[in-house]
């Protein structure tokens, strides 16, 4: 089968989700907590490994696609190399973000939520970090740079290869 | 081994005796708030360190603080030398800090050009009282104003911030030499629940979250709930973009969030606990979670807290990306680990809530505020604020303002002293417009009423909404569709997708005010936009669908000409 999870990822990989299933399956309300730590682990969360936290803990796979489908923070897709997350709350708003996501799809040839062709950024709309001092904000790879320019983009993406 | 209260007391005479001796040193504090870091602030930090054994230099003390409040200036550091004011330095960068060390920690000279202010938050009523002058304090260098003469400070009301930019937030010892966990000593040795919900509804603290609940009455409403199992909840899901003064008040002073929870349990009648924080707020989650831990070590947390027989713990419960989640029964879905789907109210989650049981839920402002409140009485606490809004409130302003930070102000407050004293008006060049307040749920108060006092009944009159204190300055430069834009594009993402009013009456609003953007619209949007809002405010199941055409409402109250004009073209 195409989908079996050992196409996507290594024995190691596999065996990692399995404890992260393992340590939180018997607790309730643990199923967030459970897809945090393997987002975390695997990056994103496709339907394969949906299936196997399914299986192994015993909960309805339409609950857990309906979890990972209605927050933000999980994703079904593979991420590039680099994450781009340019804020979109409203104190970048009023400082020019939209100005700043603009031209990054301009020059990226990207929408919120996809990656560049070569598989070096991720590009996705990022809710409010509240570091709104230093309006407007982008995060390459979790790192906040603060006060970006339409002219200071450049720079910053550059160090990121 | 938990501590005894003697033990906690004991600890808190040791960090008074403790600073008194450290006066005897050269302080440097490093503030690192999420907005400090982001600016260098841990750069600076290493820098000075290195300084410091690089010059084998003794008699100096690294101190780091959570966010100083204005985070525009950041990064900040703040030198203090024996007998003398401190001073707060701005725009702090590694050779910056490199010349302020050499010049002000090693030679005993006020690099002027960098300082910002003398004197500390801490000592602002005092030294306004003395005409700025702190006994045993010598004042070096006068050029540089006075903390008591920035009116960002000066105006302000430190006391759910009052240890900011002043204590280790990652060291339990500051927060109890701070007269911390003396509320819960207080409730868990000599107070009922009764007495203790008396207390907080004499106060006369309402929700800090926007709605403005009478905390006491939610308290009430829980206690009186048979006894078994109950949860007390602490929502730190601060989800109105432009907001971060919860984060700050986390970041700087996780302990006053904790003790307010004690309390609240011993008042409910709860032993567990949860805070239910953003992943957007990875520094506030650390910083929780480094504080639950050593306040289990202190037994101030757990079985049997300080030997008093009651129990209490607390887990922080990391939310996934929701907006929606910070409305009161979605979250609870949320930590029981399904879809943030809020649902009918009622049964209220005072009666069913968390998995069915008793549940209580405050906002961290509401929290950090009661410990105090137990501590220093309801009167001190009623002594600010206005007849029906007792206390302060904690505003985040940003926006096109020279001053962008978190200010905590009496409530009712005149909005113009928040933005033209406090924020320092806006931004050279631009006219002032409107204040957002309260997020996609709130709206905007313009120009002509900016003198209004900032307060939950006021507020509501003029359109807008106390919210949980996001204020956002917007400047002429800003239309009015493309704000009401800007908010229905974020309620049309973040729409759960419940009810049929939330999922798909946000997106035909939306879908009107991109026609009008456009040059496409007609006079028969500006109708159809009302009356769809009103079919919405009518119509949708929870607080947030409720009121997410606020935005478009409160636009077309105040600024119709401009919906007029961008709709005339094809009439």
């Amino acid at each position: 089968m195409i989908h079996t999870i050992t196409n996507f990822f290594t024995d190691e990989q596999i065996s990692a989700l399995d404890e992260i299933i393992d340590a939180h399956k018997d607790k309730p309300g643990s199923l967030i907590p459970m897809l945090e730590e393997t987002q975390e682990l695997l990056g994103y969360i496709p339907e394969c490994v949906q299936e196997r936290i399914s299986v192994k803990a015993d909960i309805a796979p339409n609950k857990i696609y309906g979890v990972v489908t209605f927050y933000s923070f999980f994703s079904m897709n593979q991420k590039a190399r680099h994450r781009i997350q340019v804020c979109m709350g409203t104190a970048c708003y009023v400082k020019g973000g939209k100005e700043i996501a603009d031209k990054i799809e301009k020059d990226l040839g990207v929408k919120f939520g996809e990656s560049t062709e070569d598989g070096r950024f991720t590009y996705e709309k990022a809710r409010c970090f509240g570091a709104c001092g230093l309006a407007p904000i982008i995060l390459v790879d979790g790192k906040v740079y603060g006060k970006v320019t339409l002219d200071s983009i450049d720079g910053i993406l550059s160090q990121y290869e | 081994m938990g501590k005894t209260i003697a033990e906690i007391n004991g600890i808190r005479d040791n960090v008074i005796k403790k600073e008194a001796e450290d006066k005897k040193l050269i302080r440097i504090y490093v503030h690192m708030g999420t907005c400090g870091i982001a600016s260098g602030a841990t750069s600076v930090l290493t820098t000075l360190r290195k300084e410091i054994k690089e010059n084998k230099f003794k008699g100096a003390k690294i101190i780091t603080t959570g966010c100083a409040g204005i985070c525009s200036k950041e990064p900040l550091i703040t030198v203090a030398l024996p007998g003398q004011e401190p001073i707060m330095y701005e725009y702090i960068n590694d050779e910056k800090a490199k010349e302020i060390f050499a010049s002000h920690v090693m030679g005993g000279e006020i690099v002027t050009e960098y300082a910002f202010l003398r004197g500390m938050e801490t000592q602002l009523k005092e030294r306004m009282e003395n005409n700025g002058i702190i006994e045993g304090e010598a004042v070096v260098d006068s050029s540089i104003p006075g903390i008591e003469e920035v009116p960002f400070f000066a105006v302000q009301e430190q006391r759910v911030m009052k240890n900011r930019g002043l204590i280790d937030p990652n060291n339990i010892d500051h927060y109890i030499g701070r007269d911390g966990y003396q509320g819960a000593i207080k409730v868990l040795t000599s107070m009922d629940s009764a007495e203790i919900i008396k207390v907080v509804l004499d106060s006369g603290i309402r929700g800090r979250g926007g709605a403005g609940f009478p905390t006491g009455l939610k308290w009430k409403f829980a206690a009186q709930e048979p006894d078994g199992m109950k949860y007390m909840l602490c929502n730190a899901d601060e989800g109105d973009p432009g907001a971060f003064m919860d984060r700050s008040v986390l970041e700087s002073d996780p302990h006053s969030v904790i003790e307010g929870m004690i309390i609240a349990s011993k008042a409910i009648g709860a032993h567990m606990g949860y805070i239910y924080c953003r992943a957007e707020y990875p520094l506030a989650v650390e910083t929780l979670n480094k504080a639950i831990k050593k306040a289990r070590a202190y037994g101030l947390l757990g079985e049997n807290i300080l030997g008093t027989g009651f129990d209490f713990d607390i887990e922080v419960y990391e939310g996934a990306g929701a907006f929606v989640c910070g409305e009161e029964t979605a979250l609870m879905r949320s930590i029981e680990g399904l879809r943030g789907n809020p649902r009918p109210k009622p049964p209220f989650p005072a009666h069913a809530g968390l998995w069915e049981k008793p549940t209580v839920l405050n906002n961290v402002e509401t929290l950090a505020n009661i410990p105090q409140i137990i501590y220093k009485g309801s009167e001190w606490y009623a002594g600010i604020g206005t007849e029906k809004s007792k206390g302060t409130k904690v505003f985040s302003i940003t926006g096109d303002i020279n001053n962008v930070g978190c200010v905590e102000v009496p409530i009712g407050t005149a909005l113009s002293t928040i933005v033209n004293d406090i924020g320092g008006g806006v931004v050279e060049g631009k006219r002032f417009k409107a204040a957002q307040l309260g997020g996609p749920s709130g709206g905007c108060i313009p120009l002509a009423h900016i003198d209004v006092p900032v307060d939950y009944e006021t507020l509501q009159e003029y359109g807008s909404i106390m919210g949980s204190g996001g204020m956002i300055v917007i400047t002429d430069d800003k239309s009015a569709v493309d704000i009401a834009k800007f908010f229905m594009e974020f309620c049309t993402e973040e729409s759960c997708g419940k009810c049929i009013p939330g999922r798909e009456g946000t997106k035909q609003i939306l879908n009107i005010l991109n026609k009008i953007e456009s040059g496409r619209g007609d006079a028969s949007d500006i109708p159809k936009l009302e009356e769809l809002a009103s079919v919405i405010q009518k119509t949708a199941l929870c607080a947030l669908g409720k009121t997410s055409a606020n935005p478009v409402l409160s636009t077309l109250r105040y600024f119709r000409s401009e919906y007029e004009e961008a709709v005339s073209k094809n009439n």
